[in-house]
């Protein structure tokens, strides 16, 4: 299946401040299970939950105030909370799963092996000439791929189940570690498909006396199936690995676009020293 | 202004241990600290929530979430710096009660 690249729903709009307040004393009478209960259920339905002075105002609902929390089971009053949110027109929390990139600057090199690699077009390059997340929703949704090929383990997936990617700190076995450190030409210039082809080839020579096709098939999925043990990424993005003429070309583009924002904001300084201070500038 | 606790509850994902994140958010509830509790601090980041910039405005702020290093990336990648006094607790590498004990909160059976 070749990844398409496009977009999931995205995160919805911004929700914070769309908070449900615990009235001071609001939870008293109710025991300690229970509060943690009824703001777990708050919280995993979406609803950010907020206690301190000033809590109520703005809120959606005020636990102990407007909506009732003594002797209800919690799903009552997350259904007396989402039945407010409806009503205020509120977008709807959840439609997103948030998995997503995210670079560490301390390490990053800037390098754009991640833009280069990266099917979904989830990098980009800023004004500065700096590589950045863009679309975030483009992301596959539990692939790591491009931290797997970052040389410096500085693309982070917070929610990832193991370190250093999962934003565990970086230590030196971690840079030297095969699992981590894939050289980008071994895993996309061609290594794989070469592995792949010699795999496939010497099980069809295996296979080619009894003409049994399945099971050379079964071989590559076999073969593929160990890549994607080892470094967890999803079988249809392994299956649409770009070629080594598409990473350098990728890569060719990502250099261009760089050197195109970083003269333009040049230009664009060069435009400010002539003109001088703006009205703004000038405090006027 | 006081220290603010932000908890973030991860709830999309299983990666934060589920004892863990219940028991440090019930003594919480139970404490007579004020907090803020939120889903997910990944999907404000993308959704650049400008309550992110409350949490990480001035004052002492103690973020109860994951790693560290993905706390304070998340935030600037939201295009907000937590200041370096920021304190981060770790739910994935920390027990509750090391959360808890590091949050100053009351024992449980204080909290009932």
């Amino acid at each position: 299946m070749k990844p398409t690249g496009a977009a999931r729903p995205g995160p919805s709009a911004p929700f914070g401040e769309l908070h449900v307040a615990v009235d001071p004393g609001g939870l008293d009478g109710v025991d300690a299970a229970d509060r943690g209960a009824v703001l777990a259920a708050l919280l995993e339905a979406g609803h950010p939950v907020s206690r301190k002075a000033e809590a109520a105002e703005g809120a959606l609902a005020r636990l102990g105030g407007d909506v009732s929390v003594l002797d209800r089971a919690p799903e009552e009053v997350v259904a007396d909370v989402a039945a407010r949110r409806e009503a205020a027109a509120a977008p709807a929390p959840g439609a997103w799963t948030p998995w997503f990139p995210v670079i560490d600057y301390d390490r990053c090199t800037n390098c754009m092996q991640c833009l280069s690699f990266c099917l979904f077009d989830v990098y980009s390059v800023d004004g500065d000439g700096r590589i950045t997340v863009q679309n975030q929703e483009k992301c596959k949704t539990s692939c790591p791929a491009c931290s797997r090929v970052c040389p410096e383990v500085a693309i982070l997936f917070p929610k990832y189940k193991k370190g250093p990617i999962n934003g565990d700190e970086v230590k030196a076995e971690d840079i030297a570690s095969e699992s981590m450190k894939v050289d980008i030409s071994s895993l996309l210039g061609g290594d794989i498909y070469s592995a792949l082809k010699e795999r496939s080839g010497s099980a069809k020579q295996r296979f080619s006396t009894e003409r049994d096709e399945s099971k050379a098939l079964l071989e590559r999925k076999r073969c593929l199936k160990e890549l994607k043990d080892k470094l967890d990424i999803p079988s249809e993005v392994l299956m649409s690995l770009p070629s080594a003429g598409d990473i350098e070309e990728r890569a060719r583009r990502a250099r261009a676009k760089q050197e195109e924002r970083i003269a333009r904001s040049r230009s664009a300084q060069d435009q400010k020293k002539t003109d001088g201070p703006s009205t703004q500038e000038w405090d006027i | 202004m006081g220290r603010r606790i932000v908890h973030c509850h991860c709830v999309y994902s299983k990666v934060v241990p589920a004892d863990v994140k219940a028991a440090v958010l019930e003594r919480l509830a139970g404490s007579d600290e004020d907090f803020e509790a939120v889903p997910d601090l990944c999907e404000m980041s993308a959704g650049k929530d400008p309550a992110l910039a409350r949490f990480a405005g001035d004052g002492e702020v103690e973020i109860v979430a994951c790693f560290p290093r993905a706390v304070r990336w998340l935030f600037h990648s939201a295009g907000h710096e937590l200041a370096a006094e920021a304190s981060i607790h770790n739910m994935r590498s920390s027990t509750a009660d090391e959360v808890c004990g590091a949050l100053g909160l009351p024992d449980q059976e204080s909290t009932s």
